[in-house]
């Protein structure tokens, strides 16, 4: 058995020796360098696209909005966001026009000499005015949706009224490798897209469309992180290069520049959360009031489902017998927001817990006493009327606080600061997740995984991409356990849309737990037509009996059903929302530098339900990871943008993300409660790790220097301000 | 300009504008794809390279100034055999989506030769300069600790 042990992933070897090839590695015959010729202002009428005449043209081609063979949409949810703007731009860095050159200097030299003339119109930075607002981004009122959600029963014993508002802000994802891509012309007039992202069916149906016919394959690179970043954001930019490499014939690459990236992609939803609860004055939550609000940008891209997620998670792993619940995603003139790890639950969840200490200040209870009396218990039911079967949120707290009690080692290396006043504080904070889609979004996906028996190995055909997760490990761990052989002979083929199936994309936290949980059921179903066959036996005999009978090719295709029991009403949200729930607990052991508002973390405990840990060195790496970055989105990382809404610290020198030497001493608990839909009882935990962190640190920072602070990120200079309020 | 260096224990010269990256004379003229990109501004470490054994970013080094000297890139350092370093990665999980990991092998290789047992805290030092947005570092950190530097390297 390969499940419950970590053995080395599969893809660490070429990764590790420079071996493995990402996108901006591939340089096919004849390749063009491609660049991109972007919109300066926010919202604007394009009155003309023109050629500086000074500048030599003769190996560049310009393709604009006019040169597209279909339709001007990228294909996601709503058809809102064009491939090249056409007529108007609606944010800055929109893109307008491409070039493609034989060099990429000359790329770039050529997209500075496209000269773009504009004639301004009104444009809206803030979601709160933008709604309704006469100035039109989106339909009528720029509310890309409005979602409320009321259950359960309303309270008539004493009580407190405690309310709050909660402020998150813009973060960038940050996968290190900037986005990529490259379009080669194929022999029958199609193409072949091969680059950095998450969802190739997703870059498929959209270039697809462009198009208008179905000549492409899509096939993922080695992919340098994603985190959300290249979900949906690369089927843009996939339509660019191919629009490219059909104009000029010839393979075109187009590599962002860190900057670029910065200031043109999507990022997580700013937010703000207004909560209201009514308490018992034992610190009983009675009624839960909560009104979000998100900045979509400019066009839809996922918001509505990342606003479902928000509301869905806003009252925390926490009970209530009334929720009434409200969220509307905004429309702006900002460049469009999208998926980012959690996708709307941290936002949600940093407002509830922060809300919690709040109760806790006015009601003289200890927040963590506070929250041992709100958590869920088995049988407890949520928002959507849900009842919960086995919550994991008492055995995570435990874990949690176990795991703490060892001593904290601190940190003693600040280069250059020697004499500093550190306070120290210790700040707890919990969360839940909903693993896989919201509501019946599997339902409408009906992913597919195949396998194939190729010699002795098995091959695992899928769309589920390994960004950095694991998944050319996992897969092959799930399917060899289940064949009952060694995972040495299982392997993940090149996800490619030519030979693979659509198992949906690489999102949500479902990759183990939903396509995994196929792949399981695909083995189940070899095995099952072998024994059909063949009588008994192990898997290697009944392959012996299969090939002596000459029976050619062995491959079976499993699609995933929804378990029947699962019922969901996508008009009332009233139903199951997530086949199951992860369970975390977050204890931060931080140091507040009181001169300059600095926080060094020195210890951060986390205990997360799993479900079971597949590979638990696999799972430990997403949870660290997860939890840093969570970190950074408490206390360093801050989008500026300037008047135009175009981000002004566009580098790594001032978009400041955790080095080795900011990350703390990490303790991971992984506690085990089975899911029984999932393989091997696996959940998903690629976000739950985004959820509570920001948090625990705010507390840790009220419990060191007295500091109450309800917005973040939480920068020194915003530590230091709080800290004189006080 | 012709510039002649030692890459990898062999002997190389190239013709390219004196300016031109080291980064991209090493992906573009002698196809070694194994450093990376990742900001262009010597943040990131994506490109960590070592030149007479310092690590350096090769993204900031104009290529006039490795005539005449001695370069390893990632390509280079586990070439016969896997470097101690790469074992350790791999045993404890230290690489994720990979692409910040050859630049964080080569800072942590010139580390191990200067400090064979190094504290958390040193490992952690040496390591700040390579931004890894996957990993949370603590794997890595346990890596570069279970490394034993080769002999004599």
């Amino acid at each position: 058995m390969s499940i419950g042990t970590s053995p080395p992933r599969r893809d660490g070897l070429e990764k590790l020796s420079g071996r493995a090839l990402y996108a901006d590695d591939f340089r096919p015959d004849g390749l063009l360098y491609g660049a991109t010729v972007r919109s300066d202002r926010a919202h604007a009428k394009i009155l003309s696209i023109e050629r500086d005449p000074a500048f030599d043209w003769s190996d560049v081609t310009v393709v604009t909005a006019k040169d597209l063979p279909g339709p001007n949409i990228v294909t996601l949810m709503t058809d809102d966001q064009p491939i090249l703007a056409d007529g108007i731009t609606r944010h800055v860095t929109e893109p307008i026009a491409l070039v493609a050159a034989p060099t990429r200097e000359r790329a770039l030299a050529a997209a500075n000499a496209v000269k773009i003339t504009y004639e301004d119109l009104p444009s809206l930075f803030d979601p709160l005015l933008a709604e309704g607002h006469d100035v039109r981004i989106y339909g009528d009122d720029n509310v890309f949706k409005r979602l409320h959600i009321q259950h359960g029963v309303r309270t008539d014993t004493t009580s407190h009224l405690i309310r709050g508002r909660y402020r998150t802000g813009l973060q960038e994802q940050l996968y290190i490798e900037p986005q990529s891509m490259i379009a080669s012309p194929r022999a029958d007039g199609g193409f072949t897209v091969r680059g950095s992202m998450q969802c190739p069916y997703y870059v498929d149906r959209a270039v697809k469309r462009m198009l208008g016919h179905d000549r492409l394959n899509v096939v993922q690179a080695v992919t340098g992180g994603g985190f959300g970043g290249k979900e949906e954001y690369p089927s843009m930019l996939a339509c660019h290069v191919v629009l490219l490499a059909q104009a000029t014939g010839r393979p075109v690459k187009i590599t962002y520049g860190r900057g670029e990236d910065l200031r043109a992609t999507t990022k997580r939803h700013p937010a703000i959360i207004d909560l209201a609860t009514l308490v018992s004055p034992e610190g009983e939550l009675l009624e839960l009031h909560a009104r979000l609000w998100m900045d979509g940008g400019a066009y839809h891209t996922l918001s509505t489902v990342v606003l479902s997620r928000a509301i869905l998670h806003v009252g925390g792993p926490y009970r209530c017998p009334f929720f009434d619940l409200e969220g509307t995603v905004v429309a702006t003139n900002t460049p469009p927001n999208g998926a980012f790890r959690g996708f709307g639950a941290p936002q949600a969840q940093w407002a509830m817990e922060r809300h919690m200490d709040r109760i806790a200040r006015e009601l003289g209870i200890d927040p963590l006493e506070l929250r041992w009396r709100n958590l869920y218990r088995e049988g407890d039911v949520t928002a959507t009327g849900q009842a919960l079967q086995d919550p994991g949120a008492f055995a995570v707290l435990r874990a949690a606080e176990a795991a703490a009690a060892a001593p904290v080692v601190r940190k003693t290396v600040r280069p250059g600061v020697e004499n500093a006043e550190l306070r120290e504080g210790r700040g707890i904070a919990m969360a839940w997740h909903g693993c896989g889609f919201t509501g019946n979004g599997e339902a409408k996906i009906r992913g597919k995984v195949a396998l194939e028996v190729r010699g002795s190995e098995v091959a695992v055909l899928s769309s589920s991409t390994d960004i950095g997760q694991g998944t050319e490990t996992i897969f092959p761990m799930i399917v060899a356990d289940t064949l009952g052989i060694s995972m040495d002979r299982v392997f993940n083929t090149e996800h490619d849309t030519g030979i693979v199936p659509d198992s949906g994309p690489t999102v949500a936290s479902r990759t183990a737990m939903v396509v995994g949980g196929t792949c399981e059921k695909a083995a189940q179903q070899l095995l099952g037509r072998l024994r059909k066959e063949h009588g008994e036996g192990d898997f290697d005999s009944l392959l012996q009996r299969w090939r002596a009978a000459d029976r050619g090719l062995l491959r079976v295709e499993e699609t995933y059903e929804v378990d029947a029991s699962v019922v969901w009403d996508p008009e009332t949200y009233q139903g199951d929302a997530y086949p199951t729930f992860g369970w975390s607990c977050v204890i931060v052991d931080l140091r507040v530098d009181v001169d300059t508002g600095e926080v060094i973390y020195d210890r951060v405990v986390t205990a997360t339900d799993v479900g079971k840990a597949l590979s638990p060195v696999l799972a430990e790496g997403q949870i660290e990871g997860g939890t840093l970055q969570a970190l950074g989105w408490a206390t360093a990382e801050e989008v500026v943008l300037d008047a135009r809404g175009c981000m002004r610290n566009d580098r790594l020198t001032n978009y400041i993300i955790p080095t080795a030497l900011d990350a703390p001493e990490f303790v991971t608990a992984l506690v085990e409660i089975p899911f029984a839909g999932g393989p091997f009882g696996a959940k998903g935990i690629g976000e739950i790790p985004m959820d509570a962190p920001a948090a625990a640190v705010a507390q840790a920072i009220e419990r060191a220097v007295g500091a109450r602070l309800d917005s973040l990120p939480m920068t020194p200079e915003r530590v230091l301000a709080a800290m004189e309020i006080r | 300009m012709n510039v002649r260096f030692r890459c990898n224990g062999r002997a190389v010269e190239v013709d390219v504008p004196p300016m031109s990256r080291l980064l991209d004379v090493l992906r573009e003229e002698l196809r070694l794809t194994g450093s990376k990109e990742g900001c262009g501004e010597g943040e990131c470490g994506a490109c960590t390279v070592r030149i007479d054994g310092e690590a350096v970013m090769s993204c900031l080094v104009p290529v006039c100034q490795v005539d005449g000297a001695s370069i390893v890139t990632i390509e280079g350092l586990g070439a016969s055999v896997v470097h101690p370093v790469q074992t350790a990665m791999l045993q404890h999980g230290g690489a994720q989506c990979g692409i910040c990991t050859p630049g964080l092998c080569m800072s942590a290789a010139a580390l191990l030769e200067r400090n064979p047992h190094p504290s958390r805290e040193e490992a952690r030092v040496a390591l700040a300069g390579n931004l890894c947005r996957c990993t949370g570092y603590q794997k890595v950190v346990d890596a570069v600790c279970a490394s034993l530097a080769p002999e004599g390297s």
